[in-house]
């Protein structure tokens, strides 16, 4: 855990000596600086590794009768339901709620869990075909004009956090293209992330008033989850792999 | 091809069948019994090309390279993030997807839809369709262009979609 946190911390500082010198000059008293608006990225720029996008699962503000972020992302995403000749098991799962229990205490804790986007995935270096890759800025998607559904990756992903589609599919959405043949994880809501949007689960989880999750760039000092990430303890899930997930729990 | 094309390849058929018909007595009687092609139907195909608008570049260009500006822009879209307009597969299918008689859209790859009717004429796979969506869902986003539908739940997470909310990003 400590390493790893240690290098998302020395590239958000790498990150920000290189903004605060350009920033320099608006400074106007010693550590007060004027923070100039986030500003939208233009359509027709690439994503940058300025940004890291993360979310921050708080374990304690997730309520264990609630699964309003995994059908927020089923509404968003159109999986779940879509496919009908698959068992249960084949069924696509892009989030789902998971339960952890202490047996030595008994406390029950839940938690939703998805791809961690991580810095280092394993599934991009099984997939034979690159159509498992990251993007600059930490979203960790599957190119399905590639894939050639060999599920290597499903193998290799800890997390089990990828499926596999069995079947043709119909009706799919403009914005989360999905076929028959491929793989398919969570995106991080890619199509609202690169409108300045916020996934979806996300906002399902405020408008629920728990706000368990908190979605942000990581290379950023000052936004949310940066803040809360330096406010309190939190972990990866198998900080052991040294992955470096994008996304972080706490209260587990 | 167009259609025009097509119904002048079509009817030379019939014309050289005619001509080497050694006994073309009435071609009335010949058509509607002995001659060959005479069961063929040429039905229009139900394209949706609109009579205001412009496509994004002059149809000849269209024709020939359709292709490779989506190829492009899928690649562009897909790995950097790049979410302009103009060469988007979603704009296509929301200006040519045609309406049935109840008003409903039908898929831009259904039998003499736009995509299909060119695509089965010249024996082409589209391999499009079996991930993206056939028919318009939300509104266009590409500059000047008419709004077709919405999405039918309202909106992902009932909320406006962010798509929906940032206009004027078309290229
Ligand atoms: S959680 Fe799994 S699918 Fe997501 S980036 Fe890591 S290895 Fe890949
Ligand atoms: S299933 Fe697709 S994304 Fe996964 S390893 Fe194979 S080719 Fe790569």
């Amino acid at each position: 855990m400590s390493d790893t946190s240690n290098r998302i911390d020395s590239a958000r500082r790498a990150f920000l000596n290189k903004a605060g010198a350009a920033a320099g000059a608006a400074a106007i008293a010693p550590g007060v600086f004027l923070t100039t608006p986030a500003v939208a990225r233009p359509a027709d720029q690439p994503v940058s590794s300025e940004k890291r996008w993360g979310i921050l699962v708080d374990t304690n503000k997730c309520a264990s009768n609630c699964d309003a972020c995994v059908t927020a992302c089923k509404d968003e995403n159109g999986w779940g339901s879509t496919e009908h000749h698959s068992s249960q098991e084949q069924q696509s799962q892009w989030i789902r709620k998971v339960e952890i229990r202490n047996r030595s205490t008994g406390f029950v804790a839940t938690l939703p869990l998805m791809c961690q986007h991580c810095e280092h995935p394993p599934c991009v270096d099984v997939c034979p075909t690159g159509a498992s890759f990251k993007r600059a800025d930490g979203i960790v998607l599957v190119d399905k004009h590639i894939c050639i559904g060999c599920r290597y990756c499903m193998m290799a992903c800890p997390y089990k956090a990828r499926s596999f589609i069995h079947e043709d599919l119909e009706d799919q959405l403009p914005w989360a293209p999905r076929g028959k043949g491929t793989v398919e994880s969570c995106t991080l809501c890619v199509q609202r992330v690169d409108n300045d949007g916020t996934p979806a689960c996300v906002e399902a989880c405020s408008a629920e008033n728990h706000n368990a999750l908190v979605f942000g760039n990581l290379n950023d000092e000052n936004s949310d989850i940066s803040r809360e990430l330096a406010r309190a303890e939190s972990i990866e899930l198998r900080a052991d792999l040294a992955l470096n997930t994008g996304v972080r729990y706490r209260g587990i | 091809m167009t259609y025009a094309m097509v119904a002048r390849r079509v009817s030379g058929l019939l014309l050289s069948a005619l001509l080497l018909l050694p006994l073309a007595v009435s071609a009335e009687d010949a058509e509607a019994e002995n001659l060959p092609f005479s069961d063929l139907t040429m039905t229009e195909p139900e394209r949706h090309v609109s009579a205001t608008e412009e496509c994004v570049a002059p149809e000849a260009v269209m024709r020939r390279n359709h292709m490779k500006f989506i190829l492009h822009q899928r690649d562009d879209t897909m790995h950097r993030g790049i979410r302009t307009r103009r060469y988007s597969l979603e704009e296509c299918v929301n200006c040519h997807a045609a309406k049935n008689e109840q008003g409903e859209y039908i898929p831009v790859n259904a039998e003499n839809q736009f995509c299909s009717s060119c695509h089965t004429y010249a024996a082409v796979n589209i391999d499009c369709f079996q991930c993206h969506a056939t028919k318009p869902v939300r509104a266009s986003r590409l500059n000047g262009r008419s709004a077709s539908a919405a999405h039918p739940s309202g909106g992902p997470g009932n909320a406006p979609h962010p798509f929906l909310v940032s206009e004027g990003n078309a290229q």
